[in-house]
């Protein structure tokens, strides 16, 4: 059995070994810049990497930033920043685009399946720049 | 253990319903220890001979079937076809076949049901001279009426006109010749007749009442003259007779049973005959003196007679309410109890509207206080309330009349509440459905009217109690505290179809607007994709741009599929199906290159697998070059317009379904809808490209084009029914424009055509109405919304390579060029396909990871 990890668009055919990047980040959290403000459209999220960590980062029409796991825990896929995001009763949520689940953006929590939360990770703009704490 | 040896006689539709209503007592028959044999003298099992006359209109005799494929190929049950009895021999419980064979019985069942009788007029055996009643008859109608252009019925009644109208769907000048002084003597008074007459009439067919045919001899100038007994003529080229039914009770007369003084063979309260061993149900039995020419006390019978065979003899057979409600040529008639005022002291209100040809009449009884009967012609929408007020006994109001004027002021009448019916009204007659059974149905969990019709059966033969039944099962989820709410979601109190309205109307081109004028909140992800559909079926605006992408849908947002790792399929567009070798190894290559995996889909194209964000752009551009438009297999929108090889090489094909099917996948590219919409287009009626298991199906005939319906395949498989036949191109297209947009204008989020089709009030003949007579007068405003979205498609592909803004979005990760290191792939009969858990967990124990250069 021949195991393959997908291309990554840089380096189309030829995959550069690098160390696995989850240890990479071991003195604690720190904030770092990912995007200017503009990157992300009002209303959707992106997906940042940091760390070795995929955290998804969500701007909602008044400009306010949420941070949270890209992981969906409910299907096993990366896949939150790619959801649609709304309110359910006034609270911020993200639907899995997978099978539908909803993620609170404050807290992570899933409304579905309470079992599952995601952690969440500060986010600030500063001077036109999405900082993340990861 | 004994085998109760049980023959039915007759595969009609009684016939069947008794072997239905048995299976459901007896699922095994044999261990149940029946032996059961149906012996059918036509040569095909039992059909629908209530809607015989779409025969003409191009519905094929296994369309009419009754009969699931394998129903009958179970231990314990054989069908002959083909195989008449020609004697019963009761003495030693055996029949004879025409063919000498002789079988042995316990039990015996006539369902022999009737024949038409025909008046012994000389020359009825003329060539051309028919009956209707069977298949076979009508297919030498159909002969006969190829070398006519003339054609009367002789009899006047609900078949005779039933038949009348198929003789002027043949192009024949049709004549009614009836003995009576009016049509439908046993349904409809003197009032009713006058406006059915002239309402017939106005449809170019000829009627002759007080006419007494005596004999029938050559004509000059067509092939019979008719010559009536005061001594007039009509020449006519063909002649079909419908003037009544007599029961089919010769075998019953032969063995010697008891038969009725009207024919039949007699029947006590369980169906039994004079002799305990046999039994008669439908139209061969007289029950109270009674033949009874109708298909549901026939389906009665057949349940009772199943019961009382199995024992039960509780089940009773306690005579028929004959009130029919039908349409003749378009005209609404309806018949309800006493429709001729005949009870003691019975007073009537009449009224009439010659202008609209509107004739309502109410019989009350002598003290003013029930219904006893109504008559209905030109317009029957009260049937169904008249007719529970007179079954059940239901106190009239104070101002009876006011049921049937007209309301003044424009307002719905007061119809009847459902509150009032008792828990055992029957409501669906065909099917013997009661509302106790509806609402045992609604708490069950039956929603909506679609389930709550495969939940009782209701609704689902001639649909006249449909309204009725979506009354009780709108007040009993109200009763039961179920939300019947239309509501979207939290952000909008409106249905689909109200906010469809309100964008179109409203000129409302984005969901921030949508929102503020009639919303609250900042919406979900179930009102978001349903603006985005609805804003793209109005105005066709590019789905990506910064107002709408962030309502798609990951699938649309993203003009792929996505997998269950998150990846994506990519679908190009293989209009028809019909490829190039060029084209197929553009596609190898570009599959090839990216590693993907490919298949072939059921809607005859090739979906390549196992794209990641990132490299979707990288896909499209090369898939762009190479000719190739996005396939919207990501949308709810048209997919695919499956078609099979049709006249061009198909030594069968009539039409070039092909070309038809890229025409027609032209068009419609692109189109956004409540659900995905799927077609199919065959070049003969062998319909290889399954198009009757599609959302719009076309079928070639010798003279143009059948459409078909509202067919899917799929969790719920439905037959798609023929809406118009033998159109020619420019009018298929026309009607296809209507209907889809008819369909984008009033369907509920995620509804296909089939489920819309189903909830639908008025079925198949509302829909009939609104899309090929324009009853709405709809027809233009459809065809131009249609023209405007036809006019604007884009390919959505090229639109979001071009656009460098939508490109920036189409990272995998906001701050580097690396790929989701969680979607692995491994090789599997040569391609690839995503690994499980347990071998990414194998992998990333010791291989080195994913490039990362950020």
């Amino acid at each position: 059995m021949t195991v393959m990890t997908a291309p990554a668009a840089a380096a189309v055919a030829a995959h550069v070994p690098a160390a696995a990047p989850a240890v990479a980040a071991t003195a604690g959290p720190v904030w770092q810049p990912v995007c200017a403000l503009d990157d992300i459209w009002p209303d959707t999220g992106v997906c940042a990497l940091l760390g070795g960590r995929q955290i998804a980062i969500f701007r909602l029409a008044d400009d306010s930033l949420y941070a949270i796991d890209n992981h969906d825990p409910n299907s096993g896929a990366n896949v939150l920043w790619r959801g649609i995001v709304g309110d359910l009763g006034g609270e911020p949520v993200v639907a899995s685009p997978i099978y539908k689940q909803h993620y609170r953006l404050r807290d992570g929590g899933c409304i579905e399946n309470p079992d599952t939360p995601l952690a969440t990770w500060a986010v600030e703009l500063r001077g036109g720049t999405v900082w993340v704490e990861a | 253990m004994h085998q109760q040896r049980l023959v039915v006689v007759g595969n009609g539709m009684v016939g069947h319903r008794f072997v239905q209503e048995l299976l459901a007592l007896h699922p095994d028959l044999p261990a149940a220890g029946l032996a059961v044999t149906v012996l059918g003298e036509e040569p095909r099992p039992a059909y629908d001979r209530v809607h015989l006359s779409s025969f003409f209109s191009g519905t094929r005799a296994e369309e009419l079937s009754l009969v699931e494929p394998g129903f009958y190929e179970r231990p314990g049950l054989t069908l002959r076809l083909d195989a008449r009895v020609a004697s019963i021999e009761r003495r030693n419980n055996t029949l004879q076949l025409a063919d000498g064979e002789v079988l042995a019985y316990d039990k015996l069942v006539l369902a022999t049901g009737s024949y038409p009788f025909v008046p012994p007029v000389p020359g009825r055996d003329r060539d051309a001279c028919h009956v209707y009643r069977t298949i076979e008859d009508l297919e030498a109608m159909q002969a006969s009426g190829a070398r006519s252009s003339s054609g009367v019925v002789v009899g006047g009644g609900l078949l005779g006109l039933e038949c009348a109208k198929a003789l002027r769907d043949m192009g024949l000048r049709t004549h009614v010749v009836e003995f009576a002084p009016r049509l439908m003597v046993v349904q409809v008074d003197d009032g009713g007749g006058r406006v059915l007459r002239s309402r017939i009439e106005d449809l170019g067919v000829q009627v002759h009442t007080e006419r007494n045919t005596v004999e029938i001899i050559d004509g000059r100038q067509a092939r019979h003259r008719m010559v009536f007994a005061d001594g007039s003529w009509l020449e006519t080229d063909m002649i079909v007779f419908s003037a009544g039914i007599r029961a089919r009770d010769e075998l019953a007369r032969q063995c010697l049973l008891a038969i009725g003084p009207r024919g039949g063979v007699v029947i006590d309260d369980h169906c039994r005959s004079s002799d305990p061993d046999i039994y008669a149900i439908g139209e061969c039995a007289s029950w109270n003196e009674q033949v009874f020419g109708l298909v549901a006390p026939g389906y009665d019978m057949a349940r009772v007679a199943a019961r009382h065979l199995g024992g039960v003899a509780d089940a009773v057979f306690a005579g028929a309410d004959m009130s029919t409600k039908l349409k003749l040529m378009g005209v609404d008639v309806a018949s309800i109890g006493d429709a001729q005022g005949r009870t003691r002291g019975a007073l009537s209100c009449v009224f009439t509207d010659e202008l609209k040809q509107i004739y309502k009449k109410l019989v009350v009884s002598a003290d003013r206080k029930r219904l006893l009967g109504a008559v209905l012609v030109g317009d029957a929408a009260e049937y169904g309330t008249l007719l529970q007020m007179m079954l059940n006994g239901i106190a009239l109001p104070e101002a009876p009349e006011q049921m049937i004027l007209p309301a003044a002021d424009g307002t719905a009448k007061a119809g009847l509440g459902v509150d009032a019916l008792p828990e055992g009204a029957v409501l669906c007659s065909c099917n013997g459905v009661t509302k106790g059974q509806l609402c045992a149905a609604v708490a069950d969990g039956a929603h909506s009217i679609g389930e709550l019709k495969s939940a009782t059966r209701a609704g689902t033969s001639c649909g006249g109690c449909v309204p009725l039944v979506t009354q009780v099962l709108n007040a009993e989820l109200k009763r039961q505290g179920v939300e019947v709410s239309k509501h979207l979601c939290e952000h909008f109190a409106w249905s689909r179809q109200e906010l469809y309205h309100l964008v179109r109307v409203g000129g409302i081109r984005s969901f921030a607007e949508l929102l503020q004028r009639h919303g609250k909140g900042r919406g979900c992800d179930i009102c978001k994709p349903v603006a985005a559909s609805i804003l793209a079926s109005c105005w066709n605006d590019f789905i990506l741009n910064r107002d709408q992408a962030r309502l798609q849908d990951s699938n649309d947002y993203f003009l792929g599929n996505i997998q269950k790792d998150g990846s994506y399929s990519v679908v190009p567009r293989v209009a028809a199906g019909e490829i190039t070798p060029e084209q197929l190894i553009a596609i190898g290559r570009i599959a090839s290159k990216y590693g993907l995996y490919t298949k072939i889909t059921g809607g005859q194209r090739i979906d390549m697998f196992g794209a990641q964000v990132h490299e979707l752009p990288l896909i499209w551009r090369e898939l762009v070059d190479a000719g190739f438009e996005s396939g919207h297999a990501y949308g709810k929108s048209l997919r695919t317009v499956k078609s099979c090889v049709g006249s061009t090489w198909c030594r069968y094909g009539v039409q070039d379904s092909v070309g038809m099917a890229i025409r027609l996948e032209n068009r419609y590219k692109g189109l956004r809808a409540p659900h995905k919409i799927k077609f199919g287009v065959s070049g003969c009626t062998r319909e290889c490209a399954e198009a009757q298991g599609k959302d719009v199906g076309v079928i070639a005939t010798e003279r143009g084009w059948n459409l078909y319906v509202c067919g899917n395949g799929g969790m719920k498989p439905r037959h798609a029914e023929l809406l118009a036949s033998d159109l020619d191109e420019a009018t298929l297209v026309r009607m296809i424009d209507r209907f889809l947009m008819f369909y984008i204008r009033t369907a509920d989020r995620l509804q296909r055509t089939s489920t819309w089709r189903d909830n639908l009030e008025g079925g198949l003949d509302y829909l009939k109405a609104v899309i090929l007579e324009d009853s709405l007068g709809l027809a233009a405003e459809l065809e131009a919304e249609m023209a405007q979205v036809v006019g604007s498609y884009a390919c959505e592909w090229k639109k979001a390579i071009e656009d460098p803004a939508v490109l920036r979005r189409m990272r995998t990760f906001v701050n580097s060029d690396a790929a989701d290191d969680n979607i692995v792939f491994v090789r599997e009969r040569g391609q690839i396909r995503p690994a499980t858990e347990a071998e990414k967990r194998e992998r990333f124990k010791g291989i080195p990871v994913v490039a990362e250069t950020v």
